[in-house]
């Protein structure tokens, strides 16, 4: 097995039910592990657009986008290059907030340019946006106070300058 | 026109051509089979069970190269349509299943006989439809047919709901989508030629890909002018006449000695339309090791899946072969067919054909009708009719290679029987002939001409040969304790029953069977054989090829 990596795929597929059921099971049958999913529609109504982390190495990033790419669903692939894409990460976050505590939380909040969304007597809803290494460290700071629920929305991924994944006519700089 | 969704299924079935459907009646598609009968011009084969419907459509759709259709009810009638399309799926076989289901109002309701067999065929469909509006039928099964027939074949699934059978839509004819198979691009044409002719020792090794992409007189032409060897996968079996002076003999875990010894020999491997499954590349990582690879697929998926190769080149083995042949020299190879020679000498040495199960095989190979298809079950069997029995032409084979689905054989060569309109001969076991054999009734119903040559060993002997070798001996569940009479029970169902005991009786009860079932009467050949007949030679899985075993090695 080769060096086990992160890997980012996004995908242009059609907007229909059942599509994230094919893609998924897909991963479940090859016996891959998906760190995250995001699947949203997009600015064309007949596509969605999904970005999925995989936790693996090249073999299975290839065998995965090659055989994503046979699903007549699936319209346009490709591997996103980490130097050359914008990556978010939106969490929303609740943290238990006693009075007391209220400041402290509020101070690594405007560290991390974090925002309050929501104060009751004895928690706070803090919504985080960035790349998932700024939300990862923004967890573990505010951990200690108590996470009484949170969700992040997955990895969402843009490639920088003219480049769109609609014109790409291949997989990307990783597959020949 | 307007005209219902029923008949507009019929009418777009019509359009792509075909001819015969294999199916069962049910609640959900009433209205489907009541277009089938106002038409009356698609032939319908009813089955016993719909597993054989699926099967039938798979052995008409490998026989004659068009894509397979078989019709099944909602619920358990859709369920039992699934073996037969993973065994399609396994083996890249196009084929159309379509089923009924529950109308709108009733559907996510678990109505009766309501299941979600789109969902269920996910992974063993190339592509599934649920159809909810009769405005999309038309297209959907054009674009069903399509799909399965395009690229890398495989079976495609459509979910008709009960209401779009019943409403009225406008239908317009069309002509089925021509589609062109995938070209070989230049740059990797030129790789491939440089490495072709950088080779000493060649071997191609043919796959279903060639028959499916009826590439075989090109490969012959290839390999003639390239003076190359060539060895089969078990789904590749026809693509060249074994007779050809070039043929080895089949590859893999039950494969020709000859074979194997050119592949450990072979300094580059030229692989056309297979995919290096675990039956024949065994030990994945040392199979091509210290060898140049040459990988044609059109699925680009298969490409270094299993075996890694120098050269990918993803498109179709007939388009890439015909731009290839000019391209190439004309080379003449003296020495390493001087090699293989040695190589068959020792493979007619070490062969043994001196079980009762052999002699009917081979005898079967020679007396049944030119052009009969032939058909196997899974097992021990399977593997003696690959090796011994001829087959010649592309298509004239069919057999479960990936999924390896035991009670495939009948229904397939039911549908063989309709798709060549020659007499079948099916080689099948009596662990697998016990799972499907009430397609026995449909066989007779519909007088197909059709010779079932039962190995009979009382056991499952592929597992029990398996037992020997990895436990011991130790035979659990694997004697089968039945004391069927065989011959008896094909004449309650209508057939011929015959039995062969020993040597002596094969060729005229041979003789006679395939006499009878020319006339369409199916007959039944209970061949009793010894329970400890061995498939050999043999690679135990996971082993290279220098470790083929040529007796039986037990543990």
């Amino acid at each position: 097995m080769g060096e086990i990596k992160k890997y980012t795929i996004g995908a242009l597929v059609s907007n229909k039910s059942g599509v994230l059921t094919r893609i998924s099971g897909l991963f479940t049958r090859r016996g891959y592990n998906i760190e995250s999913i995001s699947a949203c529609t997009t600015e064309d109504p007949e596509l969605s657009r999904m970005t999925i982390i995989l936790n693996g190495d090249e073999y299975m990033l290839y065998q995965m986008i090659k055989q994503m790419d046979k699903l007549e669903d699936v319209k346009k692939i490709g591997c996103a290059n980490e130097l050359e894409c914008v990556y978010r990460d939106l969490a929303l976050i609740k943290v238990s907030a006693a009075p007391e505590l209220r400041r402290n939380i509020v101070e690594v909040t405007e560290i991390y340019k974090a925002k309050v969304v929501d104060l009751s007597p004895d928690t706070m809803i803090i919504e985080i946006t960035g790349d998932p290494v700024k939300l990862d460290a923004f967890i573990k700071v505010i951990e200690p106070f108590g996470i009484l629920e949170m969700q992040r929305t997955g990895v969402t991924v843009l490639a920088r300058g003219t480049h769109t994944l609609k014109d790409r006519d291949c997989y990307g700089d990783h597959i020949k | 026109m307007k005209l219902k969704g029923a008949d507009i299924l019929i009418n777009c079935l019509l359009e792509q051509g075909v001819d015969t459907v294999f199916g069962y009646p049910g609640g959900t598609v009433l209205d489907i089979y009541d277009a089938l009968y106002r038409n009356g011009k698609i032939n319908h084969i009813l089955t016993a069970h719909e597993q054989g419907a699926a099967h039938a459509a798979d052995g008409y759709a490998r026989t004659t190269g068009k894509v397979g259709v078989c019709f099944a009810t909602s619920g358990p009638g859709a369920t039992n349509l699934v073996t037969g399309i993973a065994t399609a799926y396994m083996d890249s076989v196009p084929l159309v299943a379509v089923t009924g289901n529950v109308g709108l109002s009733l559907l996510g309701r678990d109505s009766f006989q309501e299941i979600d067999i789109c969902g269920i065929t996910i992974p063993i469909t190339k592509h599934n439809f649920i159809v909810k509006d009769v405005k999309d039928l038309a297209e959907t099964v054009r674009k069903a047919f399509y799909i399965a027939n395009s690229g890398r074949k495989g079976p495609v699934l459509i979910d008709i709901l009960k209401n779009v059978q019943v409403d009225e839509c406008e239908y317009t004819p069309a002509k089925p989508q021509a589609y062109a198979p995938l070209a070989v691009s230049k740059e990797k044409l030129a790789e491939t030629v440089k490495a072709i002719k950088a080779s000493k020792k060649p071997v191609i090794i043919a796959g279903g890909g060639v028959i499916s992409s009826n590439a075989s007189p090109l490969l012959r032409e290839f390999a003639e002018k390239l003076d190359c060897p060539v060895t089969y996968t078990l789904m590749g079996k026809g693509c060249i006449p074994e007779s050809s002076p070039l043929c080895l003999g089949m590859l893999g875990m039950h494969g020709t000695v000859t074979s194997a010894k050119t592949l450990i020999a072979a300094d580059t491997i030229i692989a056309l339309g297979t995919r290096f499954s675990d039956r024949v590349a065994l030990n994945r990582d040392k199979f091509a090791a210290e060898k140049t690879v040459i990988h044609v697929d059109i699925d680009n998926a298969e490409l270094d899946k299993n075996v890694t190769s120098e050269i990918h080149v993803m498109a179709d083995v007939g388009e890439t072969l015909k731009t290839l042949i000019p391209l190439i020299d004309k080379t003449e190879r003296k020495d390493w067919r001087c090699v293989i020679e040695g190589y068959r000498k020792e493979n007619a040495r070490k062969t043994d054909v001196s079980g009762l199960a052999h002699k009917i095989i081979i005898a079967a190979s020679k007396l049944a009708p030119a052009d009969s298809p032939l058909i196997t079950d899974v097992g021990q069997h399977q593997m003696w009719a690959a090796q011994h029995y001829t087959v010649n032409s592309p298509r004239l084979f069919c057999s479960s290679g990936g999924l390896g689905t035991m009670g495939y054989g009948l229904g397939a060569a039911i549908g063989a029987a309709f798709g060549t309109k020659k007499l079948s001969v099916l080689v099948t076991g009596d662990g697998c002939f016990g799972m499907n054999l009430n397609e026995l009734m449909t066989a007779v119903t519909q007088r197909v001409p059709l010779v079932i040559l039962l190995m009979d060993n009382k056991v499952l002997g592929m597992v029990r040969q398996w037992q020997k070798i990895f436990y011991s001996r130790r035979f659990s569940q694997t004697n089968l304790n039945r004391n069927i009479d065989y011959v008896k029970f094909a004449e309650s169902f209508g057939a011929k029953g015959l039995a062969i005991e020993n040597e002596g009786e094969i060729e005229s009860v041979l003789k006679e069977a395939f006499k009878t079932a020319e006339k369409g009467l199916p007959v039944l050949v209970d061949c009793r054989i010894s329970s400890d007949e061995n498939v050999l030679p043999m690679i135990k899985p996971g082993q290279t090829y220098d470790t083929q075993l040529e007796k039986m090695e037990e543990n």
